[in-house]
């Protein structure tokens, strides 16, 4: 393992937004790791990390403080959390349905094992396919998440300083994330309301940690 | 000086009708920010309601499910009034559930009390079965009241609770 140096930078927030919610956060750290297969340590990471989940576990897991800010922040932006799951409660029922934690590849493992260890949504993107620097801001009226996806005017929106690049708690465009040809990551954590800003920084070094591995 | 009813008439009257009419508003309304703040304060506390009432209702599987429709178009900034329907929303989940949560609870309750009876009298209670679900437990386990020795119990009036002994093997 190299010594771990991560420069965690603080995005900015569309001031619209900090009116709304003063304590949205993004914080966003470049990590030099190319997507590959995960190694032998981190699939056995997952395994150790599945075996921690029980029904009752991930029943109550709502009730946790972290999980639960997430839910209270997807249900104030008008999400259902019972339907579209926060990711920390997304890798829990995944876990529950597949009877494990699937190794994917390297950058996504490194998601999981952080969302699951810690509870803040992560996303990675593609460091050379991101324009200038990352923050939050609310989509305009015929914004597009990558070539296809249209978004809806006023959405929440992670964006560099020229276009949206992912969907709060959702999805990342097609044009801004982790390929196989990608040379540099920027892996991005949400930060809301009632998250303790020791969380956001220890996800963002568990990723990085197991992208080192 | 003029005094008296002389006055309205003399006084000078500022000429209103002739002024331009500007309204200038304020971009937004200092009450919605406050309103809003409630509204998403409250729309929390409820949030932390719903998740304790569902979390009472572990291991209980049949229990209606507290879903609050989303508002569509994925994570936004909701107007004042998609708050407060959202708000009126979960109050109204938070209330069925609490309400299906404490039915569920009396019924579990007299199943209690229906083993208890089983087990002093069960001639009382021929053929009376009650699962661990009726009682709001998990697994497989039953009490059954059944004639012991069969048919010689049965004429006799020999009855006992048998209780399983859980979940049968997976084949």
């Amino acid at each position: 393992m190299t010594d771990l140096d991560l420069d965690l930078v603080e995005g900015w927030v569309e001031p619209e937004l900090a009116e709304e919610f003063p304590e949205l956060s993004l914080v966003h750290a470049r990590v030099d790791v190319r997507p590959s297969r995960s190694p032998r340590e981190v699939k056995q990471r997952l395994r150790m990390l599945a075996d921690r989940y029980t029904g009752g576990k991930v029943v109550h897991m709502r009730q946790d403080p972290v999980p639960w800010a997430y839910r209270v922040f997807s249900r104030q932006v008008g999400i259902d959390p019972d339907h579209d799951r926060t990711p920390v409660e997304a890798v829990a029922l995944r876990r529950l349905k597949q009877g494990g934690l699937r190794s994917e590849n390297l950058v996504d493992d490194a998601l999981t094992i952080a969302i699951a260890e810690t509870g803040v949504p992560l996303i990675a993107l593609d460091a050379d396919r991101v324009g200038g620097e990352l923050g939050l801001r609310l989509a305009e009226a015929g914004e597009r998440l990558g070539p296809v996806r249209p978004l809806s005017e006023r959405q929440l929106v992670v964006a560099d300083r020229q276009r949206p690049v992912a969907v709060v708690l959702g999805e990342v465009g097609a044009d801004a994330g982790v390929t196989p040809e990608t040379e540099q990551t920027i892996l991005c954590a949400l930060g809301v309301k009632g998250v303790p800003r020791i969380s956001i920084e220890e996800a963002l070094w568990s990723a990085a940690e197991t992208l080192y591995t | 000086m003029v005094r008296g009813r002389d006055a309205l008439h003399l006084a000078p009257v500022p000429d209103v009708l002739d002024r331009p009419l500007v309204f200038e508003l304020p971009e937004a309304l200092p009450d919605e920010r406050a309103a809003r703040r409630t509204l998403l304060d409250q729309v929390a506390h409820l949030e932390n309601e719903l998740g304790q009432v569902f979390c009472a209702t572990w291991p209980r599987t049949e229990m209606p499910r507290p879903l609050v429709a989303s508002r569509g178009g994925g994570p936004r900034l909701l107007s004042l009034a998609e708050l407060e329907e959202l708000r009126d929303d979960l109050a109204a989940r938070v209330s069925d559930s609490r309400r299906a949560l404490s039915d569920r609870t009396w019924s579990e309750e007299q199943n209690r009390r229906l083993i208890e009876e089983m087990m002093l009298e069960p001639e009382r209670h021929k053929w009376r079965l009650v699962s661990a679900e009726d009682i709001g437990e998990p697994g497989c386990r039953h009490w059954h009241v059944r004639p012991r020795w069969s048919f010689i119990g049965m004429f006799m009036g020999w009855w006992r609770v048998v209780v399983s002994s859980g979940c049968p093997l997976a084949t």
